[in-house]
C-alpha cells in the first residue's frame, strides 16, 4: 500500500508527463514551475506576514489616493466614476484656486501653520527647558500634556465655553470675556469677530490641545543633552540666555525640526476643532472643512477631489522629508 | 535655600504657574459647569461657586442623567466601545504581522514598500474618502461597525506598523539563530518569540491606536452617515453643538463623558502613551 503522499506524488508526476507530450502543456509547465519552487522554498512567507497590511494599505490609502486625482478632473455629482459623469478638465482647479471662500481657507491655512507651528513648538521648548529646573516638574508636565489625550470635539467645547459671549449688562458666564469686563473693557464675540479675532481665538485652541505633545518629545530630547556640558559653560562664564542660545538650541534643533514637520502635517489637516467651534462661518473656512462641505453638502465629488489634492500637494514635500529620513536612519544602522 | 536664590527664581515658578493655570482653567470650568444646574449656568459664570463652595444645594449629577439617558450619550459611549476596541486590536495584530516581516525577513520589494508605508502615514485622510464611499455603499458596509473598524485599521496601519517594526529591529538576532537551529518555523518564532518580547511596543500602539480612535469624529462622519444608532460620542456631541448649541449644561456634561475614559487610560497608562510618541517621532 501506498501512503497518501506517495500516491498523490505519483499522481502528480504522470500529469506532469502527460503534459510535457503537447506544447501547450510544456508551456504551462514552465509557467507554473516557478509558483511552486516558489512555495516550496518558503518564498510565500514573508508575504502570508507583510500581505495583509500590504493589502488594507493599498485599498485604502494607495488606490484612493491615485482615484481621487483623477476624480479631480470631472464634474460635480457624488460618484466616483460613471457615464454621466462629464470631463471638465481643469475647472475644479480653476476653483481651488479662485474662489473666494477658498482663497480664504488656503489663508486660514497659511496662518495656521505659521502661527500653530511656531507656538507649539516655541512653548514646547521653553516648558522642556523650564520644567527640568522646577521639583514638580511631573504634574505640570501632566496638565499640560492631558488635551493631547482628548478629542478635538471636547477641546472644542472647552474653548467653546471660554470663549461665550454675553451682551455687556448681563454678567459673562465665559471666562476670557469676564476678565475682559472685569478690567473694565466691552465683552468680545471671539468666535465672531472677523477676520482676525476670531482666527486666532481658534488657533489658540489648536496650541493648547498640542503643545503637550510638543512638550513631551523635546522635553526627552532636552534630558538626553549631557548636563557637564551646560555645566562647562555656566563655569566658563556663560549667562543662562547664551547656554540656551549657543548649547541647548543647536543640540535641540534636530528634534524641534521634526516636531515642527509633525505639528505642519497635522494643522494642514486641521478639522475637528473648526467643524465644531464655527463649523468655518464668519471666515474661518479651512481646506479640511471645505472638502468636507464640497462632499457632503454640494454632493459636488470633483471640486472636493480636487481640494483633497491640494492638501495632499502641501504635504507631499513633507511626505519626501520622511522618507528621507528613514532611509538615512536605514541607511546609518 | 538663601533668600537671594529664592528671589532669583521666582520669574521661573511664575511662568511655569501661569502656564498651568491657562491649562487647567479652561477644562475646570467644563467640568464645574458640568454639574451645575442649567439656570444658573446660564445667570453667572462657573467661579462664582467657590465663595460657597461649602454650602451645598450648588451641585448635582443631573446633567450628566439627562444627556446619558434622555439625549442617548449612553448609546453613543457603547458605540465608541465598539468602534475603538475591536478596530485597535485589528490593527494593532495586523500591525505586528507586517511588523515582524518587514523587520526580519527578506524579500524582493522589502525596502520599496516600506517606504510606501513611511509615506502613507502622512497622506490626508480627506484623499481617500471619495473613491471608498461609493464601494462601501455598494458593499452595505457603510453605516456598519465592520465597515469602520476596517477602516480605522488600514488608517492606523501605516503607523503602528512603523513604530512596532522599530521596536522588534532592535530585538538581538541570536534569539533568532536559536530559535531557527531548534527548528521553528517563522510563525512559531514569531508568534512565542518575539511576541512577547514586543508587549510593552504592543501596549503603546495599542493605546495610541485607542485614543486616536476614540477621538476620532472625521472618519466616523463619512463612513457611519448620519445614522444615530452608531454613532460615537464625538459625532454625538457633534450633532449636539449644531442643533443645541447653547444648552451648555448638556454640552459640558456630553464633552466631559466623551473625555472621561481617554483619561482614564491617559493617567493610568501615560508611560505608554509617552513612549509610544517617543518612538514615532524620534525614532534612532
Amino acid at each position: 500500500m501506498l501512503g497518501v503522499k506517495a500516491r498523490r506524488r505519483r499522481l502528480s508526476r504522470r500529469f506532469a508527463e502527460t503534459l510535457e507530450r503537447s506544447r501547450m502543456g510544456r508551456l504551462l509547465l514552465r509557467s507554473v514551475r516557478p509558483v511552486g519552487q516558489w512555495f516550496r522554498s518558503g518564498g510565500w512567507r514573508p508575504w502570508s506576514f507583510v500581505g495583509p497590511a500590504l493589502l488594507l494599505i493599498g485599498f485604502f490609502l494607495v488606490y484612493p489616493t491615485i482615484a481621487t486625482i483623477i476624480r479631480s478632473f470631472f464634474g460635480r455629482g457624488a460618484t466616483l466614476f460613471g457615464p454621466n459623469l462629464e470631463f471638465v478638465g481643469l475647472a475644479n482647479w480653476k476653483f481651488v484656486f479662485t474662489n473666494s471662500t477658498m482663497l480664504m481657507a488656503l489663508r486660514n491655512n497659511a496662518l495656521w501653520a505659521v502661527l500653530f507651528t511656531t507656538f507649539t513648538v516655541g512653548f514646547g521648548l521653553a516648558l522642556a527647558v523650564l520644567l527640568d529646573r522646577v521639583r514638580y516638574e511631573r504634574l505640570i508636565k501632566s496638565i499640560i500634556f492631558v488635551p493631547a489625550a482628548i478629542s478635538g470635539v471636547g477641546v472644542g467645547i472647552i474653548w467653546k465655553f471660554v470663549y461665550a459671549y454675553k451682551p455687556a449688562y448681563i454678567p459673562q458666564i465665559g471666562v476670557l470675556n469676564a476678565i475682559v469686563v472685569a478690567f473694565g473693557g466691552q465683552p468680545v464675540g471671539w468666535l465672531i469677530e472677523r477676520p482676525w479675532i476670531n482666527n486666532f481665538a481658534l488657533i489658540v485652541v489648536g496650541i493648547w490641545m498640542w503643545t503637550g505633545f510638543c512638550m513631551v518629545i523635546l522635553s526627552a530630547a532636552y534630558k538626553n543633552i549631557p548636563k557637564q556640558l551646560l555645566e562647562a559653560a555656566r563655569i566658563d562664564g556663560a549667562n543662562e540666555w547664551r547656554v540656551f542660545r549657543r548649547i541647548i538650541l543647536p543640540l535641540m534643533a534636530p528634534t524641534a525640526a521634526v516636531v515642527g514637520t509633525t505639528m505642519v502635517v497635522m494643522v494642514l489637516k486641521i478639522f475637528d476643532i473648526i467643524f465644531v467651534m464655527t463649523n468655518g462661518n464668519y471666515s474661518t473656512e479651512v481646506i479640511a472643512n471645505r472638502m468636507y462641505k464640497e462632499m457632503f453638502n454640494f454632493m459636488n465629488y470633483g471640486r472636493a477631489s480636487a481640494i483633497a489634492v491640494v492638501l495632499l500637494i502641501l504635504i507631499v514635500p513633507f511626505m519626501i522629508l520622511n522618507i528621507r529620513r528613514f532611509a538615512a536612519q536605514e541607511g546609518g544602522r | 535655600m538663601k533668600p537671594r536664590q529664592l528671589l532669583a527664581r521666582t520669574p521661573l515658578h511664575v511662568t511655569i504657574l501661569v502656564f498651568a493655570a491657562i491649562w487647567l482653567i479652561p477644562t475646570a470650568g467644563l467640568l464645574i459647569t458640568s454639574i451645575r444646574s442649567p439656570s444658573n449656568i446660564a445667570a453667572t459664570g462657573w467661579w462664582t461657586v467657590f465663595p460657597k463652595l461649602f454650602s451645598g444645594g450648588q451641585f448635582s449629577l443631573e446633567n450628566y442623567a439627562g444627556v446619558i439617558f434622555k439625549e442617548g450619550l449612553g448609546r453613543s459611549f457603547l458605540n465608541s466601545l465598539m468602534i475603538s476596541v475591536p478596530a485597535t486590536a485589528i490593527s494593532t495584530f495586523v500591525a505586528s504581522f507586517a511588523a515582524f516581516g518587514f523587520a526580519w525577513m527578506k524579500f524582493s520589494g522589502r525596502k520599496v514598500l516600506f517606504m510606501l508605508l513611511v509615506g502613507a502615514m502622512v497622506v490626508p485622510l480627506q484623499m481617500t474618502f471619495i473613491p471608498i464611499l461609493p464601494i462601501y455603499r455598494k458593499l452595505g458596509l457603510s453605516g456598519t461597525f465592520p465597515g469602520i473598524w476596517l477602516a480605522h485599521t488600514a488608517y492606523g496601519l501605516p503607523m503602528a506598523t512603523y513604530l512596532v517594526q522599530s521596536f522588534m529591529s532592535g530585538i538581538p538576532k541570536d534569539l533568532f539563530d536559536s530559535a531557527a537551529i531548534d527548528g521553528a518555523s517563522p510563525f512559531r518564532t514569531f508568534w512565542s518569540i518575539v511576541m512577547p518580547i514586543s508587549i510593552p511596543a504592543l501596549a503603546s500602539v495599542f493605546i495610541f491606536q485607542f485614543l486616536w480612535i476614540w477621538n476620532d469624529l472625521l472618519v466616523a462622519l463619512i463612513y457611519l452617515g448620519g445614522r444615530p444608532n452608531v454613532a460615537p460620542v464625538t459625532m454625538h456631541i457633534a450633532n449636539l453643538v449644531t442643533n443645541r448649541g447653547a444648552d451648555w449644561e448638556l454640552l459640558t456634561a456630553a464633552a466631559f463623558v466623551s473625555m472621561a475614559l481617554p483619561l482614564v487610560v491617559f493617567f493610568s497608562l501615560q508611560r505608554y502613551f509617552v513612549r509610544g510618541i517617543l518612538a514615532g517621532s524620534v525614532k534612532g
